[in-house]
């Protein structure tokens, strides 16, 4: 039996007064591949934030791994990829490899320092994301989508069964995120890990994942990627509150 | 007589020299996390409430039989904790307005200063050694709490490196990982204060923050890793408190000034150094990506 990884029930949340979810109510098991798209506003990220536990659903409950998120203290099995802009100085003195070994503190324990060992993970983890032999260079000096690699090493390096991902392809070059996305997709086939990937790119995100969530405000589709794709056009519009029209990868020759 | 000479014969310059030896390593190596988090004011304001706590245990001394023995910087350093748990407070009140939380503290110090020494009708030059430091009046007891405050601040970055590293690096990832931020960001508060309140016999109050912060504006110009900053940062540190304490002594100017002004001087060079390397070299490759 799969085990189930993410499990919202009924989860509302209100900022002020508006509502901003509704009766979300998802499962996200183990190895699946999850898009969840929905347009600028649509709540997206405040689910994301629930999910982990930064913000406190107003009512619902959300499971990882079978237990209640505030209690929930295995945060070493979440690897979490944030959208870059926000959270981090980038002239702040510390190379790339002192960053993704930042992702095993947890798991090091506290009073402990990292060893050698602990080292050589996180350059394993720098080569998954083919970022290897910028090891020993500073944060600061890489390209947007040289430091998302490395911000995706940090989540791997502790060797995780859930990668969350929050717009991670904003701020990268357009030509750089079809890569970005195949180095996702291997991760999830060859490492076997679960992925909840938000975007409100829906064409390419939703050829590469095994599930689709659509939300805007509350969820208007989910299920296997086959039955997304069967989906019209018009539907999704009318969702997505403005016209939408998907490019297949076929049509585009990729 | 040469200072060579002068600290084999006078105890009061070994005390000066030698925590001024150590407060060069402890100041910028927490003064290290305390820019990279951008909390640089929050020394500064901690430093003003330690003026109160100094100016309110001196004029005590001078009414109260009972504090006329007490070592003002237990009141300095016990008002700079106490300033540094507000500050926690403040930032949680105004959660919009984080930075408000220093002028707010920094002025009540600055008030309760200017109460106890008008109370006590001006201090005479003990309160300009305060604020500006002295070579003269660091004690054998005043080494020893800095010696004690050495120990806790290293032992605290030694067994909270990793975490300090995460929670300033990347506040929201080290809180989505599970690191207990609250109490590690209390510890390290309390720590500042103390240190604060350590150093200012020798820098004096006014100028203690800037040996928490200059030297370490200088070394992350330098370094490209964090370790190499921390290294740097203590490395000028100690340099402009040894170059700043030969020449207060020689000159007989206070030390804070000499030592402060060394640091300033290096980090011009340093900045120089940098321009004339053409900056620190961007190796960003535009579109790279695989």
């Amino acid at each position: 039996m799969t085990t189930t990884i993410i499990e919202c029930t009924d989860v509302n949340f209100r900022y002020e007064n508006s509502t901003v979810l509704e009766d979300i109510s998802l499962k996200v098991k183990e190895g699946e591949f999850w898009a969840l798209i929905g347009p600028n506003g649509s709540g997206k990220s405040t689910l994301i934030n629930i999910i982990l536990g930064l913000l406190k659903a107003d009512q619902g409950t959300v499971k990882l791994f079978g237990q209640n998120v505030d209690s929930f203290k295995q945060r070493e099995r979440i690897g979490y990829v944030s959208q870059k802009s926000n959270s981090f100085n980038s002239g702040f003195p510390a190379t790339v490899l002192e960053v993704v070994k930042s992702g095993l503190t947890r798991k090091v324990g506290l009073f402990k320092s990292f060893s050698k060992h602990d080292e050589q993970k996180a350059l394993d983890a720098l080569r998954i994301v083919k970022m290897e032999d910028f090891a020993s260079h500073n944060i600061g000096e890489l390209s947007g989508g040289q430091q998302q690699r490395v911000f995706i090493a940090r989540a791997l390096v502790g060797e995780p069964d859930l990668l969350i991902m929050d717009e991670p392809t904003v701020g990268i070059d357009q030509k750089n995120v079809a890569s970005f996305y195949s180095m996702l997709n291997e991760l999830n086939r060859e490492h076997g890990i679960a992925i909840l990937l938000v975007t409100h790119e829906i064409d390419l995100v939703t050829e590469l994942a095994s599930h689709v969530a659509c939300l805007n405000r509350s969820i208007h589709f989910h299920g296997i990627q086959a039955d997304y794709k069967k989906m019209n056009d018009a539907d999704i519009s009318l969702w997505y509150g403005h016209p939408v029209r998907r490019v297949h990868q076929e049509q585009k020759g990729v | 007589m040469t200072v060579i000479n002068a600290l084999f014969t006078y105890e009061f310059l070994q005390n000066a020299f030698l925590s001024g030896l150590i407060i060069g390593v402890i100041a910028p190596l927490l003064g290290l996390f305390i820019v990279v988090r951008r909390l640089a004011l929050i020394a500064d304001a901690l430093s003003h409430v330690a003026l109160a706590g100094i100016a309110g245990s001196l004029f005590l001394s001078q009414s109260v039989l009972m504090f006329s023995a007490l070592n003002p910087v237990y009141l300095g350093m016990a008002s700079a904790v106490g300033g540094s748990l507000l500050i926690e407070r403040l930032r949680g009140a105004y959660k919009n307005f984080e930075e408000l939380a220093i002028p707010i503290i920094l002025s009540t110090g600055i008030g309760f200063g200017a109460i106890f020494i008008s109370l006590a009708k001006g201090f005479g030059s003990d309160l300009v050694g305060y604020l500006f430091g002295s070579v003269s009046a660091v004690s054998r007891q005043d080494l020893w709490i800095i010696v004690v405050i050495a120990i806790v601040v290293i032992a605290f970055i030694r067994f909270f490196y990793k975490e300090m590293f995460a929670l300033s690096f990347d506040k929201e990832y080290a809180k989505v990982s599970g690191i207990n931020g609250k109490i590690i960001q209390m510890f390290f508060m309390i720590i500042v204060a103390l240190v604060i309140g350590a150093s200012m016999r020798i820098v004096g109050i006014l100028l203690v923050s800037s040996l928490m912060t200059i030297p370490v504006a200088a070394a992350i110009q330098l370094a490209k890793s964090f370790k190499g900053a921390l290294v740097y940062s203590i490395v000028i540190g100690e340099l402009s408190v040894i170059i700043g304490l030969f020449s207060a002594f020689h000159l007989d100017i206070a030390p804070g000034g000499t030592i402060v002004i060394t640091s300033i001087i290096i980090l011009l060079l340093v900045l120089s150094w940098n321009k004339m390397k053409g900056k620190k070299p961007t190796r960003k490759r535009k579109g790279e990506f695989a």
